[in-house]
């Protein structure tokens, strides 16, 4: 029998750091460096010893630290010690390991907030189990000086712990009065207080009911759903921020005496040098001082085919240098380059979205005014039945607002959201917004980007057939020195095909143009048309000329992304119509929609057409959800009712957009509104199970029979059965 | 019931070592990697570091 194999290979790893362990590094005297690391596939109790102990091994690390709900391990450092180097020593012995930048992570203010309402609720805890102590024996028939005694016992425990617990609904619910509104803390504080104010009354007048245990019973519950609706948001807070801090931008800074350093982005003040190399992505606004290649602006417009850039062109912070190396002016860099004045055409597109109504405020704008009134009637009725009893009247209002039981109602979305984003996030996808589910679950129309989000912006050769086997051996040796997408399409293809490649002398590539050679003592040329002197077709392609011959075209398509056609048929199998809006060329955008089926589609779509387009749809009355990537994206995701993009898209994408794809496939998208719609199904449940109970516990409450002892069970039960209905939804689906 | 004189006090007190103890947990921050102070437990390392993240 084969011995076992470790489950973890790179944990053995362990091993080696178990023996040196414990020795620590004091550090050089000088001030430490703080330095974060993501750990995506750390995952076992060996994993956090070999990783601490490794890295404490390095040199100038002082100490480290792994944290495995977040997959980060925080080191700290000699001042000199590079991030970089770190992370490749992680990743060479087994843990993958990148650098996130410290900066873009915020964590403090939620981690302080969420410990805040964790205190909170922890001293809500502990008075809720003294007072119900107390409330037991007093229901169990407790009478006279006893009763009082337990009351007074009672009181001082509650209301110093509520007056501490309770302030976040105060703050919210003054807040929200002094905008002149009503949200679900008005009635909530109002209980909260109201029901403080008769017990102390009552207490002191030896009254039979004090409702100390129901005042702190609701805090507590609500501070629950308030602490669970928090963890949520700060979960896929940080999962978000991640993302964006592992984009660390740097840039070549070429300096007066021609020498070059790596800096970062924020660094680079305009009238800088910079160079970008082949493949990178340009880091700054600026013109070209020198250097030919092409550039790749699908990011930006959704064009796939490339463009020339020489001396004097300008180019633009996002879009990709393919070929040659480039020198360029900085004229605009950091927060002012053309990729973040996209910001103001997304802060106007996103005010439409922001009258969106979730449906916690809809419950919270029937059920505030409802419950009031109701209390209010209550409180006249009974003065006219009792003839002017103001002690009983207001007993019978107060039994009112606490049995409404607001608390199952502040339940009721922050436990399906929790379930919900959970199982969301078990299938790559992110939640940013808190309303997300609900809006994606309105969804009748779907609008696809193309270029990155459909396809993979990768070119594959389409037209393999139309060539002869000597061009193809041309093409393929011209193409094999060359890191052009392009090029590197031509060779997969045509080495798959089993051609081998022509022998060529001199080659060499002459950025921004093309590849040339000498072939058999005929020149010949891989290339853009014009260099070429052939006709450009209008689609993606490239042009091969042998000798004196006229050229001939290589065309590429495309590749669809994974799980691209299945999502479509997923949304259309649920009903919605589907449509492709494209900045690309018509013909290759044809295609795309030919390939999955997509009967409506359009092309050569600037920035402003495509929010336009969104905004008339809705405008129509449909539900849109817009899924896409680029920068000339952005405006319409922000104006959708929801929007998706996938990770590989800019930041200032993902920033807009409400839910983030995280793997490459775009299959979860289908499952994904299905799922939100349960999930609204849960949450309306949750409503219909809160307003069930209260159709019982009302007309208890108005005609006087209301106990403490009912309102604490009313509450109870009503709270635990709606988190029970919210866990159903793991089940389903 | 003289004797509530003392039970009422005392079972305040023993509430009150449990807050406290939850405030000291709060305080040293042991709630911010509940995954891994589950498999670290595990790990026959002396391990007396605070967690720094």
């Amino acid at each position: 029998m084969a011995a076992p194999v470790s489950a973890c290979p790179a944990c053995d790893a362990a091993h080696i750091a178990e023996d040196t362990a414990g020795k620590g590094y004091a550090g050089n005297g000088q001030e430490a460096k703080r330095i974060l690391l993501s750990l995506p596939t750390a995952y076992c109790a060996a994993c956090i010893v070999g990783v601490e102990g490794s890295l404490k091994q390095q040199p100038g690390v002082r100490s480290a630290r792994v944290n495995l709900t977040l997959k980060r391990a925080s080191v700290e450092t000699d001042p000199d010690v590079e991030p970089q180097v770190l992370a490749d020593f992680l990743t060479s012995i087994g843990y993958e390991a990148y650098e996130l930048d410290a900066g873009a992570l915020t964590t403090t203010a939620t981690e302080k907030n969420s410990r805040d309402l964790m205190m909170r609720m922890g001293v809500a805890g502990f008075g809720m189990m003294n007072v119900m102590l107390l409330s037991i024996a007093v229901w169990s028939g407790a009478a006279d000086a006893t009763r009082d005694l337990f009351h007074w016992v009672s009181g001082a425990i509650a209301l110093p712990i509520v007056a501490f617990s309770a302030q976040p609904f105060f703050k919210n619910a003054w807040a929200s009065l002094r905008v002149g509104r009503l949200n679900m803390d008005v009635p909530i504080s109002l209980a909260i207080l109201l029901a403080s104010g008769i017990s102390i009354y009552e207490t002191a007048n030896s009254g039979k009911h004090a409702y100390f245990d129901a005042a702190i019973m609701l805090t507590f519950f609500l501070l629950a759903g308030r602490y669970l609706d928090h963890r949520t948001r700060a979960v896929a807070r940080s999962a978000a921020e991640e993302l964006a801090a592992l984009e660390v931008p740097r840039a070549h800074r070429v300096l007066a005496d021609s020498r070059e350093e790596v800096v970062s982005v924020n660094e680079i003040g305009v009238g800088d040098l910079v160079r970008v190399v082949p493949g990178a992505r340009v880091p700054v606004d600026g013109m070209v001082e020198e250097g030919e290649s092409e550039i790749d602006r699908s990011l930006l417009t959704g064009e796939t085919v490339p463009v020339f850039a020489g001396p004097g062109e300008m180019l633009s912070a996002g879009e990709v240098n393919l070929t040659g190396p480039l020198l360029v002016r900085v004229s605009a860099a950091g927060k002012d380059t053309a990729l973040h004045r996209m910001a103001d055409l997304v802060a106007m597109a996103e005010t439409s979205r922001n009258k969106y109504t979730s449906l916690a405020d809809q419950a919270a704008k029937l059920y505030s005014p409802v419950v009031h009134l109701l209390a209010l009637t209550a409180f006249l009725t009974w003065m006219w039945i009792s003839a002017g009893d103001v002690r009983l009247s207001l007993n019978i209002a107060v039994a009112t607002l606490i049995i409404t039981c607001p608390c199952a109602l502040g339940l009721a979305v922050p436990a399906v959201t929790t379930a919900v984003s959970g199982k969301l996030f078990k299938q790559g996808m992110l939640l940013k917004s808190a309303t997300a589910t609900e809006r994606l679950a309105q969804v009748d129309l779907v609008v696809f980007d193309k270029t990155g989000t459909l396809t993979e912006g990768k070119p594959q050769l389409d037209n393999l057939g139309d060539h002869t086997d000597d061009d193809l051996a041309v093409a393929y040796a011209l193409a094999q020195g060359s890191s052009h997408p392009l090029a590197q399409a031509i060779t997969m293809t045509v080495q798959d095909e089993g051609i081998r490649p022509a022998r060529l002398t001199e080659a060499k590539e002459v950025p921004g143009h093309g590849i040339e050679a000498i072939w058999n003592g005929q020149e010949v040329r891989l290339g853009r048309a014009e260099w070429l002197g052939a006709k450009a077709l209008d689609r993606t392609a490239t042009y091969l000329k042998i000798g004196k011959r006229p050229a001939v075209a290589f065309t590429f398509t495309d590749n669809l992304r994974e799980g691209a056609a299945e999502a479509v048929a997923a949304l259309r199998k649920q009903g919605m119509a589907v449509t492709l809006i494209s900045g690309d060329a018509p013909a290759a955008v044809q295609d795309v929609a030919f390939r999955l089926g997509i009967e409506d589609y359009r092309a050569g779509m600037l920035p402003e057409d495509k929010v336009r387009a969104v905004e008339a749809l809705a405008e129509d009355g449909r539900s849109v959800l817009m899924v896409g990537d680029g920068l000339n994206d952005t405006a319409a995701l922000a104006a959708a009712h929801v929007s998706i993009s996938p990770a590989t898209a800019l930041e200032a994408t993902r920033v807009v957009s409400d839910i983030v794809l995280l793997g490459r496939s775009l299959e979860p998208i289908g499952g994904s509104v299905a799922l939100s719609r349960s999930a609204t199904k849960r949450i309306k449940e949750n409503f219909a199970i809160s307003a069930g109970y209260n159709v019982i516990a009302i007309p208890i409450a108005l005609f006087g029979f209301a106990t403490p002892l009912a309102a604490a069970l009313a509450m109870s039960l009503s709270s635990i059965t709606v988190s029970l209905n919210a866990l159903r939804l793991k089940g389903s689906s | 019931m003289n004797v509530l004189v003392y039970l009422i006090p005392i079972s305040l007190l023993l509430g009150g070592l449990g807050l406290a103890a939850f405030f000291w947990t709060l305080k040293t921050r042991q709630y911010e990697d509940p995954e891994g102070d589950a498999r670290r437990i595990l790990s026959g390392e002396w391990d007396d570091a605070p967690p720094e993240d």
